[in-house]
């Protein structure tokens, strides 16, 4: 297929995986900022929701204070913002647009039909609480009905996989980035478990990766911030954990291998990073700096994005 | 100006045969139904994405084109002629541009005055003595049809470039049956789905000799900002062919290769939809970045195909227009089928004295004018607009023509007031290949929607119709 075509379904598949960890980030933090003082401490939730989207530094270039009012709107409908999730929405038509003769039209239907509702949505404004809860249920419903049209309508063939591509690289990287921002009230040491400040902390991260009643399946214990890492991190049967992510990635690669009877830089970094999670384990990785490991992983992610770029998509 | 030509009501009050089913059908829908269906058929086309855009609007970047469900209805008999009409033409488009390019005869005969030719900026040196497959130029046409009575077929405008609007009469005809199924039973009307294989079949078979026994196409567009960006993503889909872009697009050694997942891979045939102007910075305006470096010199080495070929503006122009029914005799020795409107050429001096004379009843068009701009409509017009427009003629006269007022003939078509007769006009596409030309049975109708209004251009406020041909 035409690299721009694979660039594009690569691009389409991230926006719209991006578009609803934004919304879900923006629902956990309303809910955890919700709760009395007390519960959730000093910390100002709305600067982490920044940052775990990655645009702290351009907010504040922007925005004095890291308030709701500001940080909700810069996250949702920012022109300025190029991951807010109104961009997301746009990006990701303007690539449908250019691929459509890839997409099945499921696939435009959904996306196309979204952007509409956007523009519709986006003239009314979300002023109250309620219409803010509805845009946002409305985002991460854009990503399920993508998500299921493409994996119920589109043919098993390279376009499936690089759209796939996208969608686990991006996850990846959003589940990565909150860990990132969240690390420190997963430590084991700090041993004030159970406290109501941390405890919010825990169900707040579940949430913005739709985890929390998996974790109680998989477990069947309270929340241990320990087993809470360990979920995100190397359960592979929760569909945003690092290791499923990166099952997926080195599945895909491997399809695309297989297709056009080559394999190249892609498929051996991939590798690399599952074989690196697939043997650790939680002890290791807090021994030896569960932010350090994130951060290395953060950047390992990445680099394989630049690598799927120059081998594929350019 | 004559009284139109109504294609469903005769003079009597009398419905003509062909409309005769629905003419019953309207009767017993009634107008909420009607209108019912309207909304729906709009609500059908945004979420396909069927828009367009309108250069020169910001805001309404991506518009719909207004349509009408009312459809246009021909019977077999007029389609037959009509048929014949446009291939012979066709035929002799392609003929006079192998002539152009290659001996000249009809310029020696004097058929066509050579500074008409010679000093048209559309007529493309580069393709002198250039061979193109089978000798097709014109592969994919447009000719533009009006009718003003019962008998004659009249052709307004030959598109021979890179005619646009066949997704429309293939989506129209889609919608028209999800809407009206019942409407479908009660008649039986020629297919028009098997457009996109016949067009498939046509692009291959002129496939350079240095391609595969497989050639590949692939439609290149001028990207999605364009117009008609939503028809080249359509067809590109229906054929199953890449939609590529120039900077998909790479020359080496002559030939022509598209970058792929897997690496270059070679393309045989492109259908492109991107203006010569546009095609290769080498060759043509250099500041193009919608084409390809290089394309032309792979094309004289006859390594690719184009479809349209370069330089076929030279037998659409407005000017050469005028000589159609001349060209035809020329060429096939045969007495034209369709007729041309009577054309006066201003850069004579007798003739424009005349069209200067009569500029409140004619219509006059820019030789290179497309899309329904830059036109004046005499009756249409205020005296200030008139005495401007006599300016610029008497400036340039030679780039320009001017024609009578056509009375197009009308179709019922629903309006705020209810149904209502508006002026239409019909877009067949006629397909040449290496042994055959083809037209699908039917087209694209445009309505002018405006009561009065003689401009169906979609840029100027023209909707579409779904076009039948009985099949009896």
């Amino acid at each position: 297929m035409l690299s721009r075509t694979a660039e594009n379904l690569y691009w389409l598949a991230r926006y719209v995986e991006r578009a609803e960890y934004i919304a879900r980030t923006i629902d956990a933090t309303l809910r955890v900022t919700a709760l009395p003082a007390a519960y959730i401490g000093k910390t100002n939730e709305w600067e982490s929701a920044l940052l775990t989207a990655g645009v702290s530094a351009s907010f504040h270039e922007t925005y004095e204070e890291a308030n709701e009012a500001n940080v909700v709107e810069y996250l949702s409908f920012s022109p300025a913002n190029p991951s807010s999730i109104k961009n997301c929405i746009e990006n990701a038509r303007l690539n449908s647009r250019s691929v459509r003769t890839a997409l099945t039209s499921e696939m435009w239907d959904t996306i196309n039909g979204s952007w509409i509702e956007l523009q519709e949505l986006w003239s009314k404004g979300t002023a109250s609480r309620e219409e803010l809860a509805k845009f946002l249920r409305f985002v991460q419903e854009t990503s399920l009905r993508f998500d299921g049209s493409a994996y119920r309508t589109m043919l098993r063939n390279d376009a499936f996989w690089f759209s796939r591509l996208g969608l686990h690289l991006e996850r990846a990287d959003n589940t990565a980035r909150i860990l990132d921002v969240k690390y420190h009230v997963l430590l084991p040491e700090e041993e004030h478990v159970g406290g109501p400040l941390d405890y919010y902390q825990w169900t707040s991260i579940l949430r913005s990766v739709s985890a929390l009643t998996a974790y109680h399946w998989v477990y069947r214990e309270t929340l241990k911030p320990w087993l809470i890492a360990d979920l995100l991190i190397l359960n592979d049967t929760l569909p945003r954990s690092l290791a499923s992510c990166y099952g997926n990635l080195v599945r895909n690669l491997d399809q695309i291998g297989v297709a056009y009877g080559r394999q190249g830089a892609a498929q051996r970094h991939a590798r690399g990073i599952r074989n690196r999670l697939e043997h650790s384990n939680m002890d290791d990785i807090f021994q030896h700096g569960v932010h350090e490991f994130i951060q290395e992983f953060i950047s390992d992610n990445s680099r394989l994005g630049e690598i799927i770029t120059k081998q594929y998509l350019i | 100006m004559a009284v139109a030509f109504d294609e469903m009501n005769g003079p009597a009050g009398d419905v003509r045969p062909a409309y005769q089913e629905l003419s019953r059908w309207l009767k017993e829908t009634p107008a909420e139904a009607l209108e019912y269906r309207r909304q729906e058929a709009e609500l059908l086309f945004r979420r396909i994405g069927i828009t367009f855009a309108v250069y020169g609007e910001s805001e309404a970047q991506e518009r719909l084109i207004p349509f009408d469900v009312i459809p246009r209805i021909m019977s077999a008999k007029e389609w037959t002629i009509l048929e014949k009409g446009l291939k012979q033409r066709v035929r002799a488009l392609n003929m006079f541009l192998r002539d152009i390019y290659h001996g000249r005869e009809v310029l020696r005969a004097n058929v066509v005055p050579e500074d008409l030719i010679f000093q048209n900026p559309v007529f493309r040196p580069e393709m002198n003595g250039q061979a193109v497959p089978h000798d097709v130029y014109v592969h994919i046409a447009g000719i533009d049809i009006v009718r003003v009575d019962a008998e004659n077929f009249i052709v307004l405008e030959d598109n021979a470039r890179t005619p646009s609007g066949v997704s429309y009469m293939l989506e129209n005809r889609e919608i028209m049956m999800r809407l009206f199924p019942d409407l479908f039973a009660r008649h039986r009307i020629a297919p028009v789905e098997r457009y996109p294989d016949e067009l498939l079949s046509c692009l291959r078979s002129v496939a350079p000799n240095s391609a595969s026994s497989e050639p590949t196409v692939a439609l290149l567009t001028p990207g999605v900002y364009n117009s008609a960006y939503y028809e080249h993503s359509f067809l590109a889909d229906k054929l199953g062919i890449e939609l590529v872009e120039g900077r998909d697009l790479i020359v080496k050694n002559d030939e022509v290769f598209m970058r792929t997942t897997e690496g270059l891979k070679r393309v045989d045939v492109i259908y492109r939809r991107l203006d010569d102007d546009f095609l290769d910075p080498l060759t043509f305006r250099p500041d193009s970045v919608l084409g390809v470096p290089g394309l032309m010199s792979a094309y004289a080495a006859g390594n690719i195909t184009l479809a349209n070929a370069v330089g076929t503006g030279i037998a659409d122009d407005k000017a050469i227009y005028s000589y159609m029914p001349e060209i035809v005799k020329f060429y096939l020795g045969e007495e034209p089928i369709l007729k041309n409107v009577q054309t006066w050429r201003c850069r004579e001096p007798k003739e424009l004295s005349y069209v200067l004379d009569n500029l409140g009843d004619l219509v006059v068009k820019e030789v290179h004018g497309s899309g329904g701009y830059g036109m004046l409509i005499g009756p249409a017009s205020t005296k200030a607009t008139i005495e401007a427009f006599r300016d610029k003629l008497k400036r340039e006269p030679e780039g320009f023509i001017a024609q009578p007022t056509l009375a197009l003939s009308t179709c019922p078509t629903c309006t705020a007031a209810g149904l209502a007769p508006r002026h239409v006009d019909l877009r067949p596409f006629v397909l040449t290949g290496k042994d055959r030309t083809t037209i699908v049975p039917g087209g694209l109708t445009r309505v002018a929607l405006k009561e009065g209004s003689l401009v169906v251009n979609s840029s100027q406020g023209g909707g579409t119709k779904d076009t039948w041909i009985l099949d009896e």
